[in-house]
């Protein structure tokens, strides 16, 4: 495997996906972990733009890091009992660990037996989020998941608005 | 054609393919040079926009300002500048090292990788993203996090205080944001932000003067300038999540703050007011850079002149202004807008999304008048809801206050 710009892209990134997960297992701080996440998120961002998808990366960025990473924090620093603790924080990690280990071991299995080799990679569209924003639009796409998702997020706002008025 | 971008580009790409580099280093040399130009630009920028505002917010008050540091105090800046250098940074005892140093660096990265996309001329942009749009929206949401990482680490109340008010508030504000970014995505049919300039045959605050109105408010509040610095308070919190920091790493915070809110009159400008368009800017394109910063400046000068003259809000009433009136304002504009978009394209034959000047004007005065029958609704609400209030707190009795009698004993 000859060394171009992209694989080096792709290893950077790489080691910032793997070791922010790492650093997930591994940190005793909550809120470093959580940190270590964001990394990890980060990495995954960019791996996405080295696969020419930057629309992904960009909502990947957006959803993962703006929102979820966000609530997370969140939730910890509201959770005060947490805070700060080093010991373990959670006795379960055992049945966590070999959970972990099994989905692992059906990812790498999936990988493995339909391993084909390399293949070269198709052109990328231009007109790439058209074809997004048209599939989300058809009634062969996902017309139908996407206006569910839609509605469900609406009336998620509008009953904040309630909420906040009440 | 005179186009001095276009013209230098060609220049370093002739002399780096004279030397025998290849397309890959021509790339990346040209990433350097662009992401340096933009950050070293924005740096110095940043001494002018502090010094032009402490003399703005001077003048509103009634007081000179800097005036002792070269003429009119315009050197001011670069004297704070050295002393904040000289400035030990102080890590209070039990505050969380990486993420108290990381803080001031995310936020001010966040404003940074804004300008990544903002387009200063026709051929002057640091990159294209196909969505430039939803890329700003992701990154600005970075400087939450740096709030966030601030106020947990740096192990102080008001901190976290501060943290928490952030949290509520740039979360809440980041809805009316991208609601009304929708409105120039939708006219324009692109997330590509170089795009939506070129499209704006007629500058889309005509098209859209409401959303332009909330846009650059939530901005306002998201870039937590007063009346919206409730996470700042100085009189509450005493600082909110930067209590804790001195030194350069304050300036970096400080250096965010005003970044972000000259950042918001470039996206006011980009979105609405034409971006780089005016007389001649498409074949002169350094006139375009000059446009768009006097856009720009003029947006951070309400900006500036909001600042000077609003007295700040509560915190729960922050909240209210933007759950009670503006994300219910922004939904009903943005679904009125797509209703009236849609119906006049079906009925009107002469009714054109793309073109010129002339060909937007049947569009233009569609929206122009959605935008104002919502905006007159909108005005109607507030008054009457203000009426009611008055109503509600004099029909309150309010009992006097017992005052001891004259002459009582200490």
């Amino acid at each position: 495997m000859e060394i171009t710009p992209l694989t080096i892209t792709f290893g950077i990134f790489a080691i910032f996906a793997l070791g922010g997960g790492l650093g997930v297992v591994l940190s005793r701080n909550l809120l470093h972990a959580a940190l270590y996440l964001i990394l990890s998120l980060f990495g995954i961002a960019g791996l996405f733009i080295t696969l020419e998808a930057p629309f992904l990366a960009i909502v990947q960025v957006l959803v993962y890091i703006g929102a979820i990473s966000i609530l997370i924090t969140i939730t910890i620093m509201v959770t005060r009992r947490v805070m700060g603790v080093t010991d373990s924080v959670n006795n379960q990690w055992p049945v966590a660990a070999i959970g972990a280990l099994f989905t692992f071991g059906a990812i790498v299995f999936v990988l493995v037996s339909n391993f084909h080799g390399r293949v070269a990679a198709g052109d990328v569209p231009a007109d790439m989020i058209e074809r997004i924003g048209l599939a989300f639009a058809s009634p062969q796409g996902y017309l139908l998941p996407f206006e569910v998702a839609s509605l469900l997020l609406l009336a998620a706002l509008i009953g904040a608005i309630v909420v906040a008025r009440e | 054609m005179l186009d001095i971008f276009t013209l230098i580009g060609d220049w370093i790409t002739g002399l780096l393919e004279s030397i025998g580099a290849g397309p890959v280093v021509i790339d990346l040399v040209f990433g350097f040079i662009g992401s340096f130009i933009i950050i070293n630009f924005l740096l110095i920028m940043a001494l002018v926009i502090i010094w032009i505002e402490r003399k703005l917010i001077g003048r509103i008050q009634a007081r000179i300002g800097p005036n002792r540091v070269g003429p009119w105090g315009i050197f001011q800046n670069v004297a704070d500048v050295l002393k904040l250098m000289t400035k030990e940074i102080i890590i209070p005892t039990g505050a969380d090292l990486i993420p108290f140093m990381l803080a001031p660096i995310i936020s001010v990265a966040s404003v940074f990788l804004i300008w990544a996309v903002v387009p200063f001329a026709r051929t002057a942009v640091g990159t294209t993203v196909t969505v430039g749009v939803l890329y700003i929206v992701a990154v600005s949401s970075l400087s939450i996090l740096s709030v966030l990482l601030a106020g947990w680490s740096s192990n102080n109340k008001y901190a976290l205080l501060g943290a928490f008010r952030a949290v509520a508030m740039l979360v809440s504000y980041e809805v009316p944001i991208i609601l009304m970014l929708l409105i120039p995505v939708m006219l324009a049919g692109t997330m590509d932000v170089l795009q939506i300039v070129e499209q704006q045959g007629i500058w889309y605050v005509f098209m859209a003067p409401l959303a332009t109105l909330i846009f650059f408010v939530a901005s306002h509040a998201e870039a937590a300038r007063s009346p919206f610095d409730t996470l700042e308070a100085e009189s509450e919190i005493v600082a909110g999540f930067h209590i804790e920091y001195s030194g350069m790493a304050f300036a970096m915070f400080y250096l965010a703050e005003f970044l972000h809110s000259f950042t918001v009159g470039a996206l006011v400008a980009t979105f609405f007011l034409g971006g780089w368009r005016g007389p001649f800017a498409a074949e002169v394109p350094v006139l375009g850079v000059i446009y768009f910063f006097i856009k720009t400046f003029a947006v951070y000068f309400i900006n500036i002149w909001a600042r000077g003259t609003l007295p700040r809000l509560r915190i729960d009433q922050v909240m209210d202004f933007c759950w009670k009136f503006l994300i219910p304002l922004s939904l009903v504009l943005v679904m009125l807008m797509v209703l009236a978009d849609k119906v006049a394209a079906a009925v009107f034959p002469g009714y054109a999304a793309v073109g010129g000047f002339v060909d937007l004007l049947p569009r233009a005065a569609v929206l122009l008048i959605v935008n104002v029958l919502v905006g007159a609704a909108a005005v109607g609400w507030v008054i009457r809801q203000g009426r009611r209030e008055r109503e509600r707190l004099a029909a309150m009795e309010i009992a006097p206050i017992e005052r001891p009698a004259a002459g009582a004993a200490k």
